[in-house]
């Protein structure tokens, strides 16, 4: 069993939270992992990404070979497609429908997500807008964890624990407000993804 | 213990773990975590390591061989532009050798992510005659931390431990074993090998030599070098740091071919030469230059039996990846989706209200009178400068270029020539260009835009903070010429008109731009408002 996964945003979104909650949650689960993500010059407003690498055998390779990965999870719908080249066949696709728009020649929003629709394993949600419902806009990347969830080889519980783990310094409000945008997403694939 | 760590974190923690008295570094992507690692540790913090930044790669490397003159094991840390900086020193206390274990970790960036070049370090490493570890886990980085430090006692040599951008920035799971106590201080026993006057260094070059073999033999019997003879003779393949990672990837563990997996230098001659005999092909698989295809390969490659980024079997520049190496054996891969012509570029830019963007706003409103091709920058954030919607520097070369390439342009004759350079990058190599100009009165305009961090890089703390002015009269920049100006669109006017007549000066005029990078936490900005007192 080995789950690839890129996570894809623009530097300062804080991708890596989706990334650190997957490590903290494969190693409550014993199982390898490696992870690779993007420091320096790109987290200036450049297109970032990470790579996560789970498996129950060792990982050799930092980097996700094209073609391989079972799914992008993105927090900004243009970066997305950025990443195509690495998605399985049959791959999902997956991303927050809020743009990020820091460049004059951003596309049409419908051109987007009319492509993003020509895929048939995709997930169009609304999670910075869920995430303000529930409390903050910066939850929203939980909220894409949660509706990726189904996907990855690690059970809810163990998701949960790893959340719980990550956000309890910031105190219980924190953490709460993290498990419902989990919850959130999850409710939102529920219909989608099965 | 079993920890997750990035790798650059499993490397710092390695030296924690082998006694570690101290680190020396500046910052330079993707080599900062290391630094960071010890600098946030409790453990290390308790055990008194030093970890503060140092002033550039080449006073860093100087301190740490100090450090290890005394006694101690001692990390220096850079990114391989870095080592350039340090060359000296490095070259030089490979003569002298160490006392103290002396690790020099440099971290290389093939494909440029956050780099000038892609320039490999394991040269640097060959030429000066000294071991080279390159891991290729973040078990290794952890494990070969540890190690080094005993071979560069064992041998009284620095130890180059290279590493690259993936493995530095990617986590995994580390096993850490129980740290050993730092070692006392001990002054070496004869201090002679560290003068080097001719009559000693021809000796001690000669001594660098000597060793050699031991120093081979060691790589030879190595663990960290192990050959694998597989079934299939019609290829062999030296894997080297992360190459063997993406071969391991393409097989599984079902490789037919034998393989040596290169990860301590000198190479092992003995190993390599076993799979050239047996092998009818050798193909090298190494993150950054041609460094063991080239020495091993044939001179003419008419029909080269050792194949690699030379023979154009692998790509001549950039990072490695599964498919590159996939290719290079010859699998078949499917065809990757292609990326949708709508995904527009999304490259680096300044953060909103960068102060870095009004010093260029304010030099933009200038070029009418100055001329588009006459600003000479450097590295950090403002070499954004460079790409729309600023287009407004034409230089990047290397840290402090921009005051001496100034200056060599005004020697030339080009008036007006101004140099836009970073405090940190001021403080690492631009006041020495500075004395250079005064001490001809060099007709050029120096803005030092001093956000007070090195912002690129992290927005580590800058020695220059509550020191440029200090610093430039000390020089001997005359003081009617040392301007501070705070840059923020309300001042805008008032800027343009003291920026225009400074550049009209005929001689050396500094405008320090000062106002903290946006990034900075509240209380560091609170704490650096203490020391600029206009903004
Ligand atoms: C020799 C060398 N060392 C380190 C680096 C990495 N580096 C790039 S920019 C930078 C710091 C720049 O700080 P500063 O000049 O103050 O500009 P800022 O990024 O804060 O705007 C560093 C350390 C490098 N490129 N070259
Ligand atoms: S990090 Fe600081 S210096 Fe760099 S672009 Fe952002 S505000 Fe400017």
């Amino acid at each position: 069993m080995k789950t690839n996964i890129i996570i894809a945003g623009v530097g300062g979104q804080g991708i890596l939270t989706i990334s650190t909650i997957l490590d903290m949650a494969a190693f409550n689960n014993n199982l390898y992992i490696k992870q690779s993500e993007v420091h320096g010059m790109s987290q200036r407003g450049g297109a970032v990404q990470s790579h996560v690498r789970i498996s129950d055998k060792e990982v050799f390779s930092d980097l996700i070979p094209f073609g391989k990965a079972d799914m992008i999870i993105s927090v900004e719908p243009m970066e997305l497609l950025r990443y195509l080249s690495y998605l399985k066949e049959d791959g999902w696709l997956i991303t927050d429908a809020e743009p990020f728009v820091n460049i004059p020649n951003y596309p049409e929003m419908e051109d987007l997500f009319n492509k993003i629709k020509t895929y048939p394993n995709h997930l169009i949600i609304n999670a910075t807008e869920e995430a303000k419902k529930i409390g903050t806009s910066k939850a929203a990347n939980v909220v894409m964890l949660g509706a990726a969830s189904s996907l990855l080889p690690i059970d809810e519980a163990g998701l949960l624990k790893a959340i719980t783990d990550l956000f309890n310094r910031k105190g219980e409000r924190v953490v709460n407000i993290n498990i419902e945008a989990f919850k959130k997403g999850q409710e939102l694939a529920s219909t989608v993804i099965k | 213990m079993r920890t997750l760590f990035l790798g650059n974190e499993a490397l710092a923690q390695g030296a924690i773990d082998a006694g570690l008295s101290g680190v020396y570094a500046y910052p330079g992507t993707p080599s900062t975590e290391i630094t960071e690692y010890i600098q946030k540790s409790k453990l290390a913090k308790e055990l008194n390591i030093h970890s503060i930044w140092s002033v550039n790669e080449k006073t860093a490397m100087e301190a740490a061989l100090g450090m290890s003159y005394a006694g101690k094991r001692t990390l220096t840390v850079m990114k391989h532009v870095g080592l350039n900086v340090a060359a000296d020193v490095f070259m030089n206390m490979s003569i002298s050798g160490v006392n103290g274990g002396l690790v020099v970790v440099v971290a290389d960036d093939p494909s440029m992510h956050s780099s000038q070049n892609e320039q490999d370090s394991r040269f640097y490493g060959k030429f000066a005659m000294i071991p080279i570890l390159e891991p290729s886990n973040q078990q290794e980085m952890y494990d070969l931390t540890r190690y080094a430090f005993d071979l560069s006692e064992e041998l009284k040599l620095p130890v180059l431990l290279r590493t690259v951008t993936r493995l530095s920035h990617s986590r995994s799971f580390v096993n850490t074993q129980d740290r050993i106590a730092q070692n006392e201080l001990k002054l070496p026993e004869n201090t002679s090998r560290f003068a080097l006057i001719p009559s000693y260094a021809r000796g001690l070059y000669q001594n660098l030599l000597d060793i050699q073999p031991k120093i081979e033999a060691i790589a030879e019997s190595s663990s960290n070098n192990t050959l694998t003879i597989g079934k299939d003779k019609s290829l062999g393949i030296i894997a080297c740091g992360l190459g063997y990672n993406y071969l391991m990837e393409n097989f599984e563990d079902k490789c037919p071919y034998s393989i040596l997996k290169v990860t301590q230098y000198p190479l092992p001659r003995k190993k390599v030469k076993e799979l050239f005999k047996t092998c009818d092909k050798i193909l090298v698989l190494e993150e950054g230059y041609p460094l063991v295809e080239e020495m091993i390969g044939d001179y003419f490659g008419e029909d080269p039996k050792v194949i690699g980024r030379l023979s154009g079997h692998v790509n001549r520049t950039g990072e490695l990846n599964p498919n590159i190496v996939a290719k290079s054996l010859g699998l078949k891969e499917s065809t990757p989706k292609e990326i949708p012509a709508i995904v527009a570029n999304r490259p680096p830019q300044l953060c909103v209200g960068c102060g870095h963007g009004d010093v260029f706003n304010a030099l933009q409103t200038l070029i009418p009178e100055i001329g588009t091709k006459q600003v000479f920058a450097d590295i950090g954030c403002y070499t954004l400068g460079v790409l729309p919607p600023h287009n407004i520097i034409n230089t990047a070369i290397d840290m402090g270029a921009s005051i001496t390439m100034a200056k060599g342009a005004a020697d030339a004759g080009v008036f007006p020539a101004i140099a836009i350079i970073g405090d940190s990058t001021f403080t690492h190599s631009g006041m020495t260009g500075l004395l250079d100009a005064v001490y001809e009165k060099s007709p050029i305009t120096v803005i030092i835009s001093d956000n007070s961090a090195s912002a690129m890089t992290g927005a580590q703390d800058s020695a220059a903070l509550g020191r440029l002015k200090d610093i430039c009269l000390g020089i001997g920049v005359e003081p009617e010429h040392l301007k501070v100006i705070v840059p923020l669109s309300k001042n805008h006017e008032e800027n343009v008109t003291l920026l225009r007549d400074e550049m009209n000066y005929k001689g050396v005029s500094v405008i320090i731009a000062q106002r903290a990078c946006v990034q900075l936490p509240k209380e560091r900005k609170d704490f650096i408002k203490k020391f600029n007192t206009l903004s």
